[in-house]
């Protein structure tokens, strides 16, 4: 028996031991003096050095109008190292946290990694339907639970090399998709057996052409109203798959398209595909413009909306939506000074437009839209048309954060490489099944 | 020739005071001795592993407080995680075919360069360097290299007229172009293997020279014999650093796939389908991109497990080895 009783008490000091190290977080009062002096950290994602110029002018104008209110800014931060950092906590983590990403919003504010910004918001009188549109409120919430604001905004376009299209005899860009189609075959180029120019890379590595940027055309809806994945049942996924699919068919197929998109360089470098000249049609987000510009584009840049499924023309205009978030972390013990500036960074409208304006992106706020300050490009002008489109979509927040997006991304790579035809799937709806099958133990196992 | 005591019944046996105090003092000495390994021991790998193993049963996503799950982990790392399999598959074909051409490879280039009358310096230093790169600038080096549409390996192949792979592109190359990579950095096996046969005791090549051995025999029975120690920590060192195997596949894979990651853009696990993935990554995966720290402890228990059979049977095969050339 004594033996026995060691044993048992060698077990409970395990297990204590093994619970007391485990770092828990637990949200603290916001009880601090916003107007006394303090100094807040701030990370952030920008790196380029004219991002970082802009980032920092936005907060010595915070500064100016807060003068207590010291910003220790932190860059080329990513949801990896906030994660990292979250979980460690100290006194060295965070204040205000911003990230590229919208898919961890639902896993930051599940496991109250982010403080609810419900009571500052309401302490500051922030009417959110007078100040966000709706498709950015949706994004940076997560089953009601509101622990992040939009910090500007991301659409998606098409972009489209005009002297290509005016040597094809295209006169306008295309606004339904078998429009799209019937240009991209007359803008491709066989060169042996390759292409000197494709009309578009369709396949699902290349670059923006990912299947919930198609799938937005289609306006997809990702969750049944009980959370359950819907991909099978929204036809709109078997859609986009199989014009997505007979795309890659019509250009030359999945093989061929492959090796030409292995010579392609880097997305954010000079050496673009679309910069190149290698494809004469992208689908990419709006800062593509600037990146363009500064790699000293020689033919002329033509944006316009993507084109739509022709069955919902008149839908033209939208697009997906995503865009930069911006939240304060539940361990900070100064979240009364940092939500000065959150809410400086996302509501101030001066803020935000100058912001936007530096770093070439889509405010986030209906007043900034609206502004007269706003860049007066009529290319970038297309984006803020997008963004503020009300058929204009994004992905729907998920408590794993973006795995549904992957586990619908690894079917559609299985179904364009024609893997599917070898036996793992018969076809698109059983396919689609499966991955719902998935998707739904993949949640099971988040809860 | 043993004598056992007999203590009478009912009467327990007494040990002068002083006695007591001077076994414990020396208990306490070598206890104070042992303190350093004892603690980095209890620190570094007890503590972590008992850890790993409290976590495996329990919902934690790092945040909040854990929860008791009992085998859920295990069962969806089994049943329901995709990755897992193929992962393992991977990570059991790196094991075998990855450690075993190294191995031989850097005992064939060992033996060249012991040969080598002029310039082995050179050789030895040409032979090294590519151990010595960061494994990242080297796997993007390679992945330049091999790149399917503009790499000038397959320009040179094409030229030839031999047929051009897909490299890192295609699933079915991906693991021989980093089995490739490996052999390129052979630099740490060579240089032990060398070591190891310069110190081969020349008069026993002679004496097999004066008997008519050939040089196959005298490789078969004095060079292997004398270096089996250092074949045998070749192996078990390569399995455990082929478990461990996480930066070149997940470099080559983000370098071919051309996907960095982005809003909406999800970066896939692996690329090509999944023939990159190891066991590592999937650690990385769960455990901090999605908060699923019980899922990760499961696979990082199972690359424990493996690592340990992998060992002892190595060890266990390596020890009759020595012993018969003994």
């Amino acid at each position: 028996m004594p033996g026995f009783n060691r044993a048992l008490l060698a077990t409970a000091a395990v297990a204590l031991l093994a619970t007391a190290c485990t770092g828990t977080s637990s949200a603290p009062q916001a009880s601090d003096d916003a107007t006394k002096d303090v100094t807040i950290t701030f990370w952030h994602g920008w790196s380029a050095p004219s991002e970082v110029a802009a980032i920092n002018a936005n907060i010595k104008a915070f500064e100016a109008k807060h003068p207590n209110i010291h910003v220790k800014a932190v860059g080329n931060i990513n949801d990896d190292k906030i994660k990292q950092a979250l979980r460690a906590g100290g006194p060295n983590a965070p204040d205000v946290v911003s990230s590229f990403t919208t898919d961890n919003v639902g896993t930051f504010c599940a496991s109250n990694v982010f403080s609810d910004l419900k009571p500052f918001l309401d302490k500051s009188s922030v009417d959110l339907d007078k100040t966000f549109p709706k498709a950015l409120q949706d994004y940076t919430q997560f089953e009601g639970k509101r622990c992040t604001l939009p910090l500007l905004n991301d659409a998606y376009g098409l972009y489209y090399n005009k002297d290509a299209f005016k040597a094809a005899g295209i006169t306008a860009p295309p606004k339904t998709l078998s429009e799209f189609d019937a240009a991209a075959k007359l803008l491709t180029k066989v060169k042996g057996d390759s292409f000197s120019q494709l009309g578009f890379m369709p396949n699902f590595h290349g670059y923006e052409s990912t299947t919930t940027h198609f799938a937005a055309q289609w306006n997809a809806t990702y969750f049944t109203a009980d959370g359950k994945s819907n991909l099978a049942a929204d036809p709109a996924f078997a859609k986009m798959l199989t014009w997505q699919k007979n795309l890659v068919g019509s250009l030359g197929g999945f093989a061929k398209l492959e090796k030409y998109r292995a010579s392609f360089g880097d997305e954010w470098g000079a050496k673009n595909p679309f910069h190149t000249g290698q494809v004469a049609m992208a689908l990419d987000g709006e800062w593509r413009l600037g990146m363009a510009k500064e790699a000293g584009v020689k033919f002329d840049i033509g944006v316009a909306p993507f084109p739509v499924p022709d069955d919902q023309a008149d839908s033209y205009g939208k697009g997906y939506l995503s865009g930069t978030i911006i939240g304060i972390p539940s361990t900070s013990q100064k979240q009364n000074a940092a939500w000065e500036l959150v809410k400086y960074m996302t509501t101030d409208t001066d803020a935000v437009v100058s912001f936007a304006n530096a770093i070439h992106n889509v405010p986030s706020t209906l007043d900034a839209l609206k502004s007269p300050e706003l860049d007066a490009d009529p290319s970038f002008r297309t984006f803020l048309e997008i963004a503020q489109h009300p058929k204009s979509s994004t992905t729907p927040a998920s408590p794993n954060g973006g795995a549904y997006q992957l586990t619908l991304q690894d079917f559609a790579f299985a179904y364009e490489s024609g893997a599917h035809e070898s036996g793992k799937v018969t076809d698109v709806a059983a396919g689609l099944a499966r991955t719902d099958q998935q998707i739904d133990k993949d949640l099971a196992q988040a809860k | 020739m043993t004598s056992t005591a007999t203590i009478p019944t009912g009467r327990r046996r007494t040990i002068d005071p002083g006695l007591r105090r001077k076994r414990r003092r020396e208990a306490l000495r070598n206890l104070a001795f042992l303190s350093p390994w004892l603690i980095g021991v209890s620190v570094f790998f007890l503590y972590p592993l008992i850890s790993t193993v409290y976590f495996s049963f329990m919902r934690y996503d790092g945040f909040t407080a854990p929860t008791w799950t009992g085998l859920k982990n295990w069962q969806y790392v089994f049943t329901d995680y995709p990755f897992f399999w193929p992962a393992l598959r991977n990570t059991l074909w790196l094991v075998v075919v990855m450690v075993t051409l190294r191995v031989i490879f850097g005992l064939g280039i060992g033996l060249l360069i012991t040969k080598v009358k002029t310039g082995a310096g050179l050789f030895r230093t040409a032979f090294y360097l590519p151990y010595l790169a960061p494994p990242v600038a080297a796997t993007m080096a390679f992945a330049f290299l091999l790149n399917p549409g503009t790499g000038p390996v397959n320009n040179i192949l094409a030229r030839i007229g031999l047929p051009q792979p897909g490299w890192f592109n295609d699933p079915a190359w991906s693991k021989p172009a980093l089995t490739m990579l490996a052999l390129w950095g052979i630099g740490d096996l060579m240089v032990i293997f060398m070591a190891s046969l310069l110190d081969v005791p020349q008069e026993q090549y002679e004496a097999a020279s004066l008997d008519g051995a050939g040089p196959w025999q005298r490789f078969r029975y004095v060079t292997l014999p004398n270096i089996s120690p250092i074949v045998l920590f070749a192996v078990v060192t390569g399995v455990i650093q082929t478990m461990q195997y996480y930066t070149q596949p997940l470099v080559a894979g983000k370098v071919a796939s051309g996907v960095i990651g982005g809003s909406g853009q999800q970066f896939e696990p692996g690329y090509p389908d999944k023939s990159t993935l190891t066991l590592p990554q999937l650690v990385y995966h769960l455990g901090f991109q999605r908060f699923d720290t019980g899922g990760a402890c499961v696979i990082a228990l199972v690359l424990f497990a493996l690592a340990m059979v992998f060992t002892a049977l190595l060890m266990r095969r390596g020890s009759g080895f020595l012993a018969t050339n003994d």
